[in-house]
């Protein structure tokens, strides 16, 4: 097996079987060929907007093990009451009706000599140029007492679908006056407010149903995004329910025993009714695979983010290493379009535009009250660098918060429809 | 067509009832809800038609019946079926605009809260017959120079893709405002109104602040297309 011939660690026979398989090559030998793991943010966006601006002269392949997407975003509007699960899941069909063509299986191998991807269901893929945008997975060993089998008693919840629900379940099933714990994640790790939204919308749901019930959160970091805002909103809503532990108090040496539901921080134990685990993050492991990560993530090059190990793979999302962008899913879709501009016009040509970047990511505290930070950015040799920003402020009016989350709706349906396709 | 007759009577029932132009909303409050339809309406002296009609003196008008403005077919009809603009008529369609013509035009969800639809509709009133009264247009104009420059398609193309994690490209609008087929010198003012900071929005400051003249001129022209 060569260097960059890499395949999934105990599932090798499978994978050597489906090496073995005939080779499910694109027909028409001339037309180039992309492929794209994952369909996420990153990955369904990059997909469509090859497929729709090459209008047919590029084949647009994505491998993507779900038949149904449910977004992060807006998960921890869930917990709280203000979604339904319904309103986050995002079927292909759109995708497909602008050309890509949707394979629904698991990639667990990417040969880089060949230019081949392998299924889990059997078979191959050739690529001219290849796209990973798997998302994360968590590091092993990176809070004591959990690993990926404790998710059931213990769930992250950071991957939308199943561990969403059950963490909600877990919830409203909470005892009165029960407790909730949290343990968040150090730096860097998907969506940087996203743990204290969900506290948020967490404590949301505890004040209409159980408001004697308490939250701890054992945090590594000594501070987090948006935290004077979070801070300034949980006291006017929530006085009294949330005790956040950061890093100086202990924070950040926990560790857990999911059979005996308890939790300790800094030596001292303490039983909870629901533990969200939010472990350590890395680039999804088909990332490593590949050969293209660093450590725990996948360095890129800003200008088009492809892989600084292989010129014709590029790393979206989440699992790249970019620079300044927070990983969020508006950053892997302002991402996305940058790559695929570039990758068309590697493969058939077309002007290839300066790069430009953007995030914004909108945080809801409680009814109405929506908060936003967002910032632009730009390719340099180096990185993808910041350029301008802002943050929503203090004490802004009622009004404001109220745009503010109607505002984030509006983006979702944005965000939702520039993946997809629009909803027909 | 059926449904919507059926709609307009009801409608039509409702209005027999309603007491004709008395004001029940607070058109100061109203002026801030207006600022979600100044994106595509003007009103006051200085108005002109943009994404979206006039609205000075449509209270008692028929629907569509501003003869130099490109209606939908849809609301042209519900004009000519018997459709007014009264504050009960008007509070049904800033409810649920496509609820109540379907096919409109006008891609805006609706007003959820009706206190809010009140208040604008008073602040609406305020512009028809003898009570026009604000002028509310910013004043904020670009040189002629600015305007005159022209966008080049394809690069609007894809800057536009930065506008669409949010704005959509098919013209829905779910809570952030619709771009799609604006007149150019709406679009080329609106955005250098808030590359200047006049207009306030700090999402779209930031991302017009790096914007530059001939690239929002791509833009413009690349979103005008899409209204088409
Ligand atoms: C609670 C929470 C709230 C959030 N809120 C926001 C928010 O408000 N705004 C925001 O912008 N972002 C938010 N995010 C972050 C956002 O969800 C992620 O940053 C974004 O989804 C990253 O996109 P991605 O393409 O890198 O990965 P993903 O969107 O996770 O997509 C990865 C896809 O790859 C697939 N995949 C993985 N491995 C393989 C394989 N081997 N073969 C084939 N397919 C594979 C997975 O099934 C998955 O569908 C939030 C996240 C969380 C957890």
């Amino acid at each position: 097996m060569s260097l960059n011939r890499r395949v999934f660690l105990g599932t090798t026979a499978a994978a050597s079987a489906a090496m073995a398989a005939p080779m499910v090559m694109a027909d028409g030998h001339g037309k180039p060929r992309v492929v794209v793991i994952g369909g996420g943010a990153g990955g369904a966006t990059a997909a469509r907007y090859i497929a729709k601006d090459s209008k047919g002269e590029i084949d647009v392949t994505l491998i993507e093990p779900t038949r149904t997407y449910y977004t992060c975003f807006f998960s921890n509007l869930y917990l709280g009451g203000f979604k339904d699960m319904n309103d986050l899941g995002h079927s292909y069909g759109g995708l497909a009706a602008s050309g890509v063509n949707v394979v629904h299986d698991w990639a667990v191998g990417v040969d880089r000599d060949a230019k081949t991807v392998s299924l889990a269901g059997g078979g191959s893929l050739g690529y001219d140029k290849l796209i990973l945008s798997p998302g994360i997975d968590f590091v092993d060993g990176s809070v004591a007492g959990w690993d990926i089998t404790s998710q059931n008693a213990m769930p992250h919840a950071y991957k939308a679908g199943s561990q969403t629900e059950l963490l909600k379940a877990q919830l409203k099933a909470m005892p009165e006056g029960g407790t909730f714990a949290m343990v968040a994640p150090p730096n860097p790790y998907r969506c940087p407010p996203g743990p204290y939204e969900r506290v948020s919308m967490v404590a949301h749901y505890l004040k209409n149903n159980n408001p004697t019930a308490k939250i701890i959160v054992a945090d590594p970091k000594p501070k987090f995004s948006k935290m004077a805002l979070f801070q300034e909103g949980w006291g006017d809503h929530y006085d009294g329910m949330i005790d956040w532990i950061g890093e100086e108090f202990g924070g950040g040496s926990v560790s857990v025993d999911p059979g005996a539901m308890t939790l300790t921080i800094d030596g001292e134990e303490t039983a909870v009714d629901v533990c969200n685990v939010i472990p350590a993050m890395k680039a999804g492991h088909i990332a490593e695979i590949a050969g293209v990560t660093d450590g725990n993530w996948a360095p890129v090059n800003a200008v088009d983010m492809s892989s600084k190990a292989d010129a014709d793979i590029y790393v979206l999302g989440d699992a790249s290493q970019q620079g300044d962008m927070p990983k969020s899913g508006f950053s892997a879709n302002s991402q996305a379009k940058v790559c695929a501009n570039a990758v068309r016009g590697a493969l058939t040509g077309s002007k290839v535009f300066p790069a430009k970047f953007s995030n914004t990511c909108w945080s809801l505290i409680d009814t109405n009250d929506g908060v936003k930070v967002g910032a632009t950015y730009e390719a340099t040799d180096e990185k993808i660098a910041k350029v301008d920003g802002f943050i929503s402020q203090t004490g802004e009016t009622a009004e404001v918060r109220k745009a503010t989350y109607e505002e984030s709706e509006g983006w979702y349906a944005g965000i939702t429809s520039d993946m997809f396709g629009a909803k027909t | 067509m059926r449904a919507l007759r059926f709609s307009l009577s009801l409608i039509l029932a409702a209005l027999a009832t309603a007491t004709f132009g008395q004001v029940t909303g607070d058109p100061e409050h109203g002026q801030q809800v207006w600022k979600k339809c100044a994106i595509c309406h003007m009103m006051g002296p200085d108005a002109r038609h943009r994404v979206g009609p006039v609205l000075n003196n449509i209270m008692s008008a028929r629907a569509g019946g501003k003869t130099d403005y490109r209606y939908s077919k849809a609301m042209t009809a519900a004009g000519q079926d018997g459709l007014h603009w009264t504050e009960d008529t008007l509070d049904g369609f800033l409810q649920a605009p496509k609820s109540m013509v379907p096919r409109t035009k006008m891609s805006f969800r609706g007003l959820k809260s009706a206190g809010d639809r009140a208040d604008v509709i008073a602040y609406i009133g305020l512009f028809s017959g003898g009570a026009m009264a604000a002028q509310i247009d910013d004043g904020f104009a670009v040189s002629a120079d600015i305007l005159a420059i022209e966008g080049d398609l394809e690069y609007g193309e894809y800057l536009s893709s930065e506008c669409t994690t949010c704005h959509q490209a098919d013209g829905n609008d779910d809570g952030i405002p619709a771009i799609v087929g604006w007149e150019t010198e709406d679009f080329v003012t609106a955005m250098h109104a808030y590359k200047e900071k006049h207009r306030d929005h700090p999402v779209m400051q930031m991302i017009t602040g790096r914007l530059a003249n001939d690239e929002i001129a791509a833009l413009a022209a690349y979103f005008k297309g899409l209204g088409d």
